[in-house]
């Protein structure tokens, strides 16, 4: 009884946590379209382990990554050049390989689909090393960032639209393994 | 000579042919020209019979080689087949000399008439057909072909391809097969395999199981392996997978990505790209020694690289001036040429198989085209235009062009051929969603 109560305690902590309203800027590069809030609690109000998870993301894991530094930055069409609001992103990015020291990550290059499949391979090849390069300007070992173009064919936005293709035109850093 | 029937299957009887055994002097004058240099031409009419068999067996194959000679020769836009409910004569009737006035009445300029025997239990399948020119009323040309029953497509499409090649004065491209990307599943996680068909749709079957992500499928020239890329660990790479027994091979282990494969003329060499530190190159390998050439070194992207026929030009796709434009060189990497000018992004070009065009994907305003040019980038032609069309591979004639279009209305991704002259756009139909196809030479 004594432990289940704590249990609560630990969960009212994260929730109290979760429902402090984050900084967005946090969330997105500015695009406005990525992240959305901290992992869901039931609407009932329960807690449960699911919510211990959802509350507030293991540190040093993906969803980590992804809620609390960015997972990832956007292009203009053709480019591969770094927005600001990118370089903000990978600036967290650093930050965070820097406190976890031990993670490995794998930047993944992506076009959106306005051009040539072989063309976009290469376009996301570079968008992916664009981000590696300023990550190890950071002084993140290279040895840490590996890269991979997918070109367009794992779009994240299934739209057919300039909106989906903005949010295809990326480069998203993967947890790919915890030494 | 023998044939693969299947990727997987081992040795076949072989289909022989005896071309223009049953050639007779052809006399002068003959009215059935075609001049398809110019233009979009009036198709020819021409009335193909059912080939006359004695039995029921023989009759069906006779129907069925008529209905696939039919599509053949409609579909490339420059035959207007007429309809067999208007023929006076009947197949049994034909096996003699034509009355050419029954052809006449209906406006026939050519008739196409044949016999079949054998072709049951497994029996040899031979197929005796003569071309006949109904105005001048004498034989352009007779051919006997012959192979197993299941070859009997192949006989078809090569009967096809004499017809088309005595009445246009260039060679066919009906007994060719074409490999593709077969999609399935969500814009977003798409499952895609490796595909092959013959070049009307027929004999279609898969080659990969979805596993992995594989690309851009490139037939080698002796039409029984592909060049293409696979998305696996730890690092995408371009293989091999050889037709004839359904395996694939890493074809070397390259550190970085390498993509856009292409096999020169000659087989001996692949020409494809590799990305290092973030730049795309352009290489040679030697499918011998395995050892590789760099043709490209150049901060921009080099990719897309595609032969010239005669093997003493590439041409390939690069943004060093800025936006990917088409440039050509030398297979050692020198003279390079700038060939793409007139507003645009350019990519995915290819070399025509006669050797005399280029066709690429065009990029302008919003709008993509598939279009062709001179080989020194002279004399642009757009022939198609839509929200995404791309891919474009020519027939083993160079006279159709066959590409992938994705429509915005419904999301569907599709194969379609269109005719260098331009004209009309027309689908090849295919059972999922299909990109990326690459057309075979002619088969042997």
């Amino acid at each position: 009884m004594r432990l289940r109560l704590l249990c609560c305690g630990a969960a009212l902590l994260l929730l109290a946590a979760c429902s402090s309203t984050p900084d967005e800027s946090l969330y997105s590069d500015g695009s406005g379209q990525l992240g959305g809030p901290p992992g869901p609690i039931s609407p009932d109000g329960t807690i449960g382990s699911a919510d211990l998870n959802g509350g507030q993301p293991a540190p040093g894991t993906q969803e980590d990554l992804e809620l609390t530094v960015g997972d990832r930055v956007f292009f203009d069409y053709d480019s591969t050049v770094l927005s600001p609001v990118a370089t903000e992103t990978l600036d967290r990015q650093g930050a965070w390989l820097k406190q976890f020291g031990s993670i490995v990550i794998t930047v993944e290059g992506h076009t959106d689909e306005r051009g040539t499949r072989e063309y976009n391979l290469a376009l996301g090849d570079r968008r992916a090393t664009a981000v590696k390069n300023y990550l190890v300007a950071l002084n993140i070992a290279p040895e840490r960032i590996l890269t991979i173009s997918y070109g367009e064919e794992r779009p994240a936005d299934p739209g057919n639209d300039e909106t989906a293709w903005s949010n295809n035109r990326r480069a998203v850093t993967v947890v790919t393994t915890v030494n | 000579m023998t044939l693969p029937r299947s990727p997987r299957a081992r040795w076949l009887p072989a289909l022989a042919w005896l071309a223009a055994c049953l050639v007779l002097p052809r006399a002068a004058g003959a009215v059935v020209e075609l001049d398809i240099t110019e233009g979009v031409v009036e198709p020819v009419p021409i009335a193909i019979t059912e080939f006359h068999g004695q039995t029921p067996a023989e009759q069906k194959f006779g129907r069925d080689l008529a209905d696939v000679v039919t599509a053949d020769l409609a579909r490339s836009g420059l035959f207007r087949p007429l309809d067999r409910r208007a023929f006076i004569q009947s197949p049994a009737e034909l096996i003699d000399l034509p009355r050419f006035a029954d052809w006449r009445q209906i406006n026939a300029e050519a008739l196409v008439t044949g016999v079949i025997t054998g072709g049951e239990g497994g029996t040899e399948l031979a197929v005796e057909f003569r071309l006949w020119d109904v105005f001048a009323g004498n034989q352009m040309r007779g051919q006997r072909l012959s192979g197993t029953p299941d070859q009997w497509r192949r006989i078809a499409h090569k009967i096809a391809d004499t017809i088309y090649a005595r009445l246009t004065g260039e060679k066919g491209y009906f007994d060719s097969r074409i490999v593709y990307v077969a999609e399935t599943g969500p814009t977003t996680d798409r499952v895609k395999r490796l595909a092959i068909m013959d070049q009307d749709g027929a004999n279609h079957e898969f080659l990969t199981d979805g596993g992995d992500l594989v690309l851009t499928p490139r037939f080698h020239p002796d039409g029984n392996s592909l060049g293409f890329m696979v998305f696996r660990q730890p690092v995408p790479q371009v293989y091999k997978y050889d037709l004839l027994t359904g395996r694939e091979a890493r074809l070397g282990d390259f550190g970085g990505m390498t993509f856009a494969p292409r096999f020169s003329p000659d087989g001996r060499w692949l020409a494809m790209s590799q990305a290092e530190n973030g730049n795309s190159d352009v290489y040679l390998l030697d499918l011998d020694s395995g050892r590789k050439r760099r043709l490209t070194d150049h901060p921009a992207i080099d990719t897309s690289a595609a032969f010239a026929p005669d093997g003493e030009r590439l041409v390939f796709n690069s943004d060093r001036a800025g936006s990917p434009q088409l440039y050509t060189m030398r297979p050692d990497g020198g003279d390079v040429q700038r060939i793409s000018f007139n507003g645009g992004n350019y990519g995915s070009p290819t070399w025509s198989p006669r050797g005399d065009l280029i066709a690429f994907t065009k990029i302008t305003g919003g709008v993509f085209h598939i279009g062709v040019m001179k080989t020194d980038g002279s004399d642009e032609r757009l022939l198609t235009e839509s929200q995404l069309d791309e891919a474009p591979t020519f027939a083993p004639n160079g006279r159709v062009i066959l590409f992938t279009r994705k429509d915005y209305r419904d999301n569907h991704i599709r194969l379609y051929t269109v005719d260098i002259a331009g004209g009309q756009v027309q689908e090849l139909p295919t059972p999922l969603d299909a990109s990326d196809p690459d057309w075979s030479p002619l088969r042997p």
